[in-house]
């Protein structure tokens, strides 16, 4: 029965995800234009895109490989299936087990090098550019990704995420300052991953600010359909990842009622949502950073991720 | 506020402590001269709700006095007395930093594992949020020198001095029964004061080629 039961959830999460993903895209979209005095496109307008952009026909290069035609499908099933494992509503999924926060990092790792290779295919020197900003930004985000997971794991006492978000919610005594710097860590590296401002203005048509549509630029048709999903996946997974570790309540448990879930359900909804809001009103109040400067940012995240661990091996026990 | 309960009290000012040493790496990152001084007056904000804590905990209503200084002269007076004079003669384009901020930071970095292990050995019989009360303020303190050697302006080296001495008045309100603490810190306030004059005094000579007050009137003209 608990099988049946953890089988039901991890299918219908894994089917939210890629439905919503859309819909959070679109949100975030509104809110900023509204912010900005705009009408803005309707709500469902992510969708919309999706389905126009399948129906369309695939402009390739002449010189694109198989490399090319693959890397939308690899990048697409890494982030659908690191966004399947986090746990969003229920803390009991079928492969729960493999939800390991380390895993998790390297399968969005993976989902970047497929695209860096990509774009590096078609031989134009921007895609090369792309790659190359792209890549300098994750050599700092990913380090700093890992302190936080290294924190977290140190409090928790284990590097399995379900477990985790079951220590955070559990925990009755202090919250530790390495906790606070981790949220300010988890912030800067989301940002960074996930192409928003102030590290990458993902609306921009100017080659000059481009970092992460320079390597995704030469697709068209289905595959840029993909791709656009892929991006939408990670902002919902990395939403997710961010309300499990630090705002876990609300997650139905392994031996919880469907009303439970459901009410796990609307409370997720709920949490993206609100980030959602908050992520666009953020991006409005400030402006793009030079990319010389991102460097002191997202180092400034990773020593600060450092500080934490630090901090958190010195602390500790109390 | 239900603040009846000592032990949460403590893990209160375990927690606004450890929030000062935050922000004293925002201020090691800051490039900018205004957002200096408004972190600096979070800095001294914090503090004033530390010292006000302690003074709970301790019983000790003296300290209330050196939360009212903090708060009023420190988070408030001051950072608008510098804003003044950073609007009047029109210092927000020097050039600030020694080394770039990931440096400095990565130096603060350091300064924070010399203050573990100073602050360990030091504090080995006392209870455990009292020991990293007295680590944040040794942090504090560390990185309010390490930001006075890392700037070139004297505005933001009188910003690092002043919170260096957020450090020592944190250390000296978590340091249960310490004598004159208050006395210590108006001291300390007022030798502030005067360098902060000194600082305004020194750039009207300097622009103004006398002492004369009626330069900074609002127009501006001096009828000789």
């Amino acid at each position: 029965m608990a099988i049946i039961s953890e089988s039901l959830v991890q299918l219908l999460q894994v089917l939210l995800v890629i439905g919503i993903a859309p819909g959070l895209t679109g949100l975030i979209r509104w809110v900023k234009a509204r912010l900005q005095r705009r009408r803005g496109p309707p709500l469902l307008q992510a969708y919309y895109d999706l389905a126009r952009l399948s129906r369309k026909e695939v402009v390739m290069a002449e010189h694109a490989s198989w490399l090319f035609r693959s890397v939308p499908y690899l990048a697409f099933t890494s982030v659908w299936t690191a966004a399947a494992l986090v746990p969003t509503f229920s803390t009991s999924l079928l492969f729960g087990p493999a939800a390991d926060l380390i895993a998790l990092v390297a399968l969005l790792g993976s989902a970047r090098f497929v695209l860096a290779l990509g774009s590096l295919d078609i031989g134009t020197s921007f895609g090369g550019m792309g790659a190359s900003r792209e890549m300098m930004i994750a050599s700092l985000a990913e380090p700093a990704m890992l302190m936080v997971v290294f924190t977290v794991s140190i409090f928790a006492g284990t590097t399995f995420l379900p477990a985790a978000a079951e220590v955070v919610r559990n925990h009755h005594a202090i919250i530790h300052v390495s906790m606070l710097l981790i949220v300010i860590t988890m912030v800067i590296v989301a940002l960074a991953e996930n192409a928003r401002i102030p590290v990458d203005n993902p609306a921009t048509h100017l080659e000059l600010t481009m970092v992460h549509e320079a390597m995704v630029l030469e697709y068209s048709g289905w595959y840029l359909a993909l791709i656009e999903a892929t991006a939408s996946i990670k902002l919902v997974l990395y939403l997710s990842l961010f309300s499990c570790l630090f705002l876990p309540w609300g997650m139905a448990s392994a031996n919880s009622t469907a009303v439970e879930v459901l009410a796990g359900i609307g409370i997720w909804i709920g949490k993206l949502g609100l980030g959602g809001i908050l992520l666009a009103v953020f991006e409005t109040c400030i402006a793009k950073m030079r990319l010389f400067r991102l460097t002191d940012l997202i180092g400034g995240g990773f020593l600060l991720g450092l500080l934490s661990v630090i901090l958190m091996y010195v602390f500790g026990n109390i | 506020m239900l603040m009846t309960d000592p032990k949460l009290k403590l893990e209160i000012c375990y927690l606004l402590s450890g929030s000062m040493a935050i922000v004293s790496f925002a201020l090691l990152y800051q490039s900018r001269m205004a957002a200096t001084i408004n972190t600096f007056a979070v800095h001294a904000l914090l503090l004033g709700l530390v010292v006000a804590l302690q003074a709970d905990i301790q019983a000790e209503h003296n300290l209330y006095l050196t939360a009212a200084i903090a708060v009023l002269f420190k988070a408030i007076a001051i950072p608008l007395a510098l804003h003044f004079i950073i609007r009047k003669f029109d210092l927000h384009r020097t050039i600030e930093m020694v080394v770039s901020p990931g440096l400095t930071m990565t130096a603060g970095l350091g300064l924070v594992v010399v203050a573990v292990m100073v602050m360990r050995p030091v504090t080995v019989h006392s209870d455990a949020l009292v020991t990293a009360d007295l680590i944040f303020a040794m942090v504090v303190l560390l990185l309010g020198i390490l930001m006075m050697i890392t700037r070139r302006n004297a505005i933001t080296q009188v910003v690092g001095f002043m919170s260096l001495e957020n450090g020592l008045i944190l250390a000296m309100a978590g340091v249960h029964g310490m004598p004159l603490v208050v006395e210590i810190s108006v001291a300390l306030t007022v030798l502030v004061a005067c360098i902060v004059f000194g600082m305004f005094f020194f750039r009207i000579r300097e622009r103004f080629s006398s002492l004369d007050i009626r330069h900074l009137e609002s127009d501006g003209r001096v009828s000789q």
